[in-house]
């Protein structure tokens, strides 16, 4: 047992941290601007870091899901306006399925309450919604028949939308085709299925750490410039104990999301579940609150569209939702102790 | 970054369960029964002479030189187990290895490790809580010995203690947090006297007030040098802080495993906001026990004595507390009489925010330390 990144995972951070901290946006009126998101986007193709899941010649993947949390904890931080989690869960499912890679940049489509993956059953479909989409031109989804579930495609429209300025999502056309992928005669599963949900909901939380990192940094330097009754806001102990207890909170929640990042490779699928859950419900419940302070750090300055505080709230919203939101967590956490529905962990 | 255990660990591990199954003493679930504290002397010695108390100390004071992360071993296959927890000693180890000398190391180390010896800590007074260095409590030099005058208070298990580490002013006449010192003060002997306090759980045993009057500690006995004692008491605060020192994750699964295993035998009897602040308790349980297994990892590079004790003593706070909650909620209140075991327990988990630093203090710590926020 030791906890501590290797020397190899420091380095995948550092670099994932420097690529942000030079090409990530700085204000809101940056997040979405072409050329530097552009920029961004060629750096993290060039990177490689959306193939970590893609499978090695044996099947497994490149790199475990504690790789997929580092750079998706920096991600966060920096609010970085790129696709991440969608591509690296469509890689994750095509490896699962035993597919061949994509040679383009693709995502995943959810049910509309991205509760999990969307799936047809016998070519009926359910409204759906890509997550993630920038950069992609399609979505996977599941088709279900006699046979068990086989991963599909749908392309998209081009039509992003949602509440994270900096992750767009975009609601499939109801009407458009969906075919099956290439070479997925074989059917996913179950364990293959809950498996791709633990490293969902793991990436998911370590998004939520980089968030609440973000978010604090934010108020923190903020608290330190801003000044009433002729002193910086940060010296007062009001202050100081939102801004702890927000740091403390993501301190929990890094702990929780490292666990389960490692789970979902080194653990049997249901423990890999079970660890992803209690991250989720703890960092989902965490990440509101925290980016909650960050706002009221800021004061009136917090609630206008040009701080950045919002950006870090409606990102933690969508993750904090994404393949089971903190009370559905909790209920396969529960499940998982023999209490409460015995469906509550799939 | 590996949560598995080694071959090592591993085969620790399956030492310690199988040795469990025939030495679990049983105590009550919570630690708010006079009987469980009582119980606890004979399960230290029971732990320590079968080789599982005092792993990562050094072998000379009867550790067992072995990584920090066996501790978070123990406490996980004692919470499996619903074993106690293992004493809460670390911090006073800790303070010890840090400021004492050869001479002070030797003397009372393996007295403290193997259990022989029971020690309570003398910092808080009544008018020194928070604000712990304007203490009072006197120590005046006289001949070989210093004499002790003065009033400490909020002193754990005072009269079951052979020793007290006590801080106290040897030179009032420097700023108060230089003129303070440490000592090792004997506790049977005249010019002491104990008053226990009732919490409001109805424990008696555990929380005291301690009188000196001209009570004698020969000047051998002075942990680190003259003025040493704020140095030292930061060390101690900063580990009684870390529940990886403590052992408490076991405290708190045990209880959470009891209130689970209620729910599972009666399902029926529990409404979805019952259930919901159990399901908080055990995420906020599972947390601090992988939060644990980050710090004790950490501590493999060296060990330190910093600021981030105060993130986990926070942590540890919520967590107790959460536990308390589900305790009220599950184990619920006996209006007309009866069973008060989780009443208590819920009761006891309000102290954690006072004890060993006051959240508030903690908070402080936090924002300025590590936050680096400007003190007004």
């Amino acid at each position: 047992m030791d906890v501590r990144p290797s020397p190899e995972q420091r380095a995948l951070r550092d670099a994932a941290a420097q690529v942000v901290d030079r090409i990530g946006p700085t204000a809101v009126a940056q997040i979405g601007e072409p050329e530097r998101a552009a920029k961004l986007h060629a750096a993290v193709t060039d990177s490689g870091w959306r193939e970590l899941r893609v499978a090695t010649e044996g099947g497994g993947p490149l790199a475990s899901g504690v790789e997929v949390a580092i750079v998706a904890e920096e991600l966060g931080r920096g609010a970085a306006d790129v696709s991440f989690l969608g591509p690296t869960l469509a890689a994750e499912l095509r490896r699962l399925a035993g597919v061949s890679p994509s040679s383009s940049v693709e995502t995943v489509a959810l049910d509309v309450r991205l509760s999990s993956i969307v799936r047809g059953v016998d070519g009926e479909w359910p409204s759906a919604v890509a997550i993630d989409t920038q950069g992609s031109t399609r979505a996977l989804v599941l088709a279900r028949d006699g046979e068990g579930s086989r991963v599909a495609q749908v392309e998209l429209r081009g039509a992003p939308s949602g509440l994270d300025l900096t992750r767009p999502s975009e609601i499939l056309d109801p009407c458009a085709p969906v075919s099956l992928v290439e070479g997925a005669d074989r059917a996913l599963t179950r364990d293959d299925l809950t498996r791709w949900t633990a490293l969902g909901l793991s990436v998911s939380c370590a998004d939520l750490v980089g968030t609440m990192r973000g978010a604090v940094e934010l108020a923190r330097t903020y608290a330190g410039q801003r000044r009433q009754y002729g002193a910086a806001i940060g010296s007062f102990q009001a202050v100081q104990h939102m801004l702890a207890d927000a740091f403390v909170a993501m301190e929990g929640s890094r702990s929780v999301t490292l666990h389960a990042a490692w789970a979902v490779d080194a653990l049997p699928a249901g423990e890999a579940l079970a660890a992803a859950a209690v991250a989720k419900a703890y960092c989902g419940r965490a990440a509101r609150s925290v980016c909650e302070t960050a706002i009221q750090v800021h004061g009136g300055i917090g609630n206008t569209w040009e701080c950045l505080a919002h950006v870090y709230l409606r990102r933690a919203l969508l993750s904090a939702d994404l393949l089971g939101d903190p009370r559905a967590s909790l209920a396969r956490v529960l499940a998982h102790h023999g209490i409460g529905a015995a469906d509550g962990l799939r | 970054m590996d949560f598995g255990d080694s071959p090592e660990e591993a085969e620790f591990r399956l030492r310690l369960r199988r040795w469990l199954v025939d030495n679990n003493p049983g105590l009550p679930a919570s630690s708010t029964d006079d009987d469980y504290w009582a119980g606890m002397a004979a399960w230290h010695r029971s732990l320590y002479d079968a080789g599982f108390f005092g792993l990562a100390w050094p072998t000379q004071i009867g550790g067992h030189g072995l990584s920090s992360v066996f501790e978070v071993i123990v406490d996980e296959e004692l919470a499996a187990a619903g074993a106690p927890p293992r004493p809460s000693l670390g911090y006073l180890v800790q303070g010890l290895l840090e400021h004492g000398g050869e001479e002070i190391r030797r003397r009372f180390l393996p007295g403290i490790v193997n259990g022989r010896d029971r020690w309570c800590q003398g910092f808080s007074e009544p008018d020194a809580g928070s604000d712990l260095a304007s203490l009072r409590t006197r120590a005046d030099r006289d001949g070989e010995d210093y004499v002790i005058s003065g009033q400490k208070i909020w002193t754990s298990y005072s009269d079951e203690a052979e020793f007290c580490l006590l801080l106290a002013r040897t030179d009032p006449g420097v700023a108060k947090h230089r003129g303070i010192s440490a000592f090792a003060v004997p506790m049977r002997q005249a010019g002491i006297e104990q008053r226990p306090l009732r919490m409001i759980n109805g424990v008696t045993k555990e929380f005291g007030e301690v009188h000196f009057d001209g009570a004698r500690v020969p000047a051998a006995n002075m942990i680190g040098e003259p003025g040493e004692g704020w140095a030292l008491a930061m060390t101690v605060v900063s580990h009684e802080r870390e529940p990886g020192e403590l052992g408490y994750v076991a405290r708190y699964a045990k209880m959470v495993n009891e209130l689970c295993r209620r729910v599972r035998d009666d399902p029926g009897a529990y409404g979805p906001e019952q259930v919901s602040e159990l399901g908080w308790a055990m995420v906020e349980v599972e947390m601090l026990r992988l939060h644990v297994r980050r710090r004790l990892s950490d501590r493999l590079g060296g060990i330190s004595h910093g600021p981030e004790g105060s993130v986990d003593k926070l942590l540890m706070t919520w967590v107790e507390q959460a536990v308390g909650h589900a305790a009220l909620a599950v184990g619920g209140i006996a209006h007309a009489g009866g069973d008060e075991t989780w009443l208590n327990a819920y009761l006891y988990s309000r102290a954690q925010s006072v004890m060993g630093g006051t959240s508030q203090i903690q908070r402080n710590l936090v924002a300025r330390r590590i936050l680096g926020l400007p003190v007004s």
